[in-house]
This record gives C-alpha cells, structure tokens and sequence, in this order.
C-alpha cells in the first residue's frame, strides 16, 4: 500500500466536524462551545490540506492560512465575549445572557 | 507514512471526544491542544510541512494559550465541574449527538458513493511555493487577512474592556484630587 486515499482524509475531517457540531449544540459552557467552534475549523482546515495534496498543489495550504487567520480572530473576539458574560453575570451559562433590554 | 496518518488520526478523534465529554474546562483544553498536535501530524504526514508548523505554532502555541490564559483570569473552581456534571445528563447530549451522527453518515456515504479515486502520495509541497503562490496571484488574500485580523484587534479591545473602577473626581486644570471637606 502507498498512500492514503483522499476518502480517507476526508471522512477524518468529517467525524472531527461532527464531533465539533455535536459539542456545539450540547454544551452550554461558554468555554466548550468556544473550544468546539475551533474543533469544527480546524477541520476544515484538515479537508483544505486533504484537498491540496490530493491534487499535489499549494493552494490548499494558502487557503489553510486564510482558516487559521480566521480562528485566531474567531477565538479573540469571542473570549473577550466571555471576559464580558463572566463580568456581568458572574457566570459562563450562555442563557444567561438569553434576554434583551431595550 | 500511513501508519504515521492513521494513528495520529485515531488519536485525535479520541482527544476530540475527551474536548466534548469533560467536565474539567482546563482537562478539555489540554485535551484540545493533543487533538490539534494529533492534526499538525496528520499535515506533515500528508505532506504539508509548512501546515503542519503552523498549526503547531498558531493554534497549539498561540490561540490555546490564549485560551489558557483566560480559563486562568475566570479562575474557575470545582464548582463549575459540579455544574457541568449536572447539565450532562443524557437527556441533554442524546438529541444533538443523533443529529450529528447522521450528518456525519450522511457525509461517510456520500464520500463513499463519490467515487474520487484519488491517492494522497504524500509528495512535499514546500513552504516555498506555497509563499510563491500567496504573494503572487493571492495577494488580496494576505491583505484581507490582514484586515480582518485588525477588525479582530479593534472588537476584542472594544468588547473585553471591562469598566473602570472609580476614580476620585480629578480637579481638570491642575490634575489635583478634590479636597473632601
């Protein structure tokens, strides 16, 4: 055997997405959620790279950078959203902040 | 080279699945910064070196210590991980998990189905003509980042300023405190 198939790659990438949106959906953490959402971007950054070096071209690692620009400035402003729901609330339970005042 | 993609794939679903069922936030983030090492392997073993480095430097080094840094300021204690075992009840993860695991056998199948008949050799692809392409024909993608990258600069400066304690009353001219009297 030499090589892996892409399916391979690409099923990878598809049960580390999974396993990020069901995170997701079932925590109510502030922190989870933020660590599930970087789980759900790094695998697309991991079927980018699949992608890229199935066809033997460097575009799947530029796009990569793009992904990898994106997480960082995903995981800033939305730490900073959680030093705020700590400071107000005293708590990390996102539906505590479920109600508007207008 | 398959051996090394397999493997490092194997532990990171496993570490990804300890980041969702732990209760401990600081257990689950050292969980995560494995699950991400586990992929920088995946990378240098598909043949992304330049990647595989960068998922080890930018995500392993700087965003989870980001990540450690706040989970230190939030000074979490057992409470929380008694908080977090109460809100993990079954009732709480069947539904979403049944959702996401048919999503992903959907996805499986349609993978399956597909018929790529692709194979990953696992020739390098150097930092080098990576580069060439990104400040070539991508150069409106570095500077998009680069935008985007300040808009995250200014929003999380702007939204994690918590307020300011009280000041005593200034006096404008001389910058003198006021005299209580």
């Amino acid at each position: 055997m030499s090589g892996v198939p892409m399916e391979h790659g690409l099923v990878l990438a598809a049960i580390l997405f999974a396993l990020g949106l069901a995170g997701l959906m079932f925590r109510r953490n502030m922190v989870f959620i933020l660590m599930s959402l970087e789980i759900m971007l790094n695998s697309a950054g991991l079927a980018f790279i699949v992608g890229g070096t199935a066809w033997g071209q460097p575009e799947g690692q530029a796009m990569f950078l793009l992904v990898i620009t994106l997480a960082a400035a995903e995981a800033s402003v939305g730490l900073a959203l959680l030093l705020q729901l700590n400071h107000r609330f005293k708590t990390l339970d996102t539906d505590a902040a479920s109600r508007m005042r207008g | 080279m398959e051996v090394a993609f397999y493997l490092s794939g194997l532990v990171a679903v496993l570490a990804t699945l300890g980041v969702i069922t732990n209760t401990n936030p600081v257990h689950a983030l050292l969980y995560l910064i494995v699950s991400l090492i586990a992929v920088a392997i995946v990378f240098f073993a598909l043949g992304a070196p330049f990647a595989g480095a960068l998922e080890i430097i930018v995500y392993a080094g700087a965003i989870m210590v980001l990540f450690v840094f706040v989970v230190m300021m939030l000074n979490l204690g057992e409470s929380v991980v008694a908080q977090e075992k109460a809100w993990l009840t079954p009732k709480a993860w069947l539904g979403p998990s049944v959702l996401a695991a048919v999503l992903l056998l959907t996805l499986i199948a349609t993978l399956w189905l597909g018929d790529i008949d692709k194979v990953i050799e696992g020739d390098t692809l150097t930092a080098k003509e990576v580069g060439t392409t990104l400040f070539g024909p991508w150069l409106l993608i570095i500077e998009l980042a680069a935008m985007l990258l300040l808009a995250a600069l200014v929003t999380a400066s702007h939204v994690g300023r918590l307020s300011a304690p009280e000041k005593p009353a200034m006096n404008k001219e001389t910058g003198a405190r006021k005299e209580h009297s």
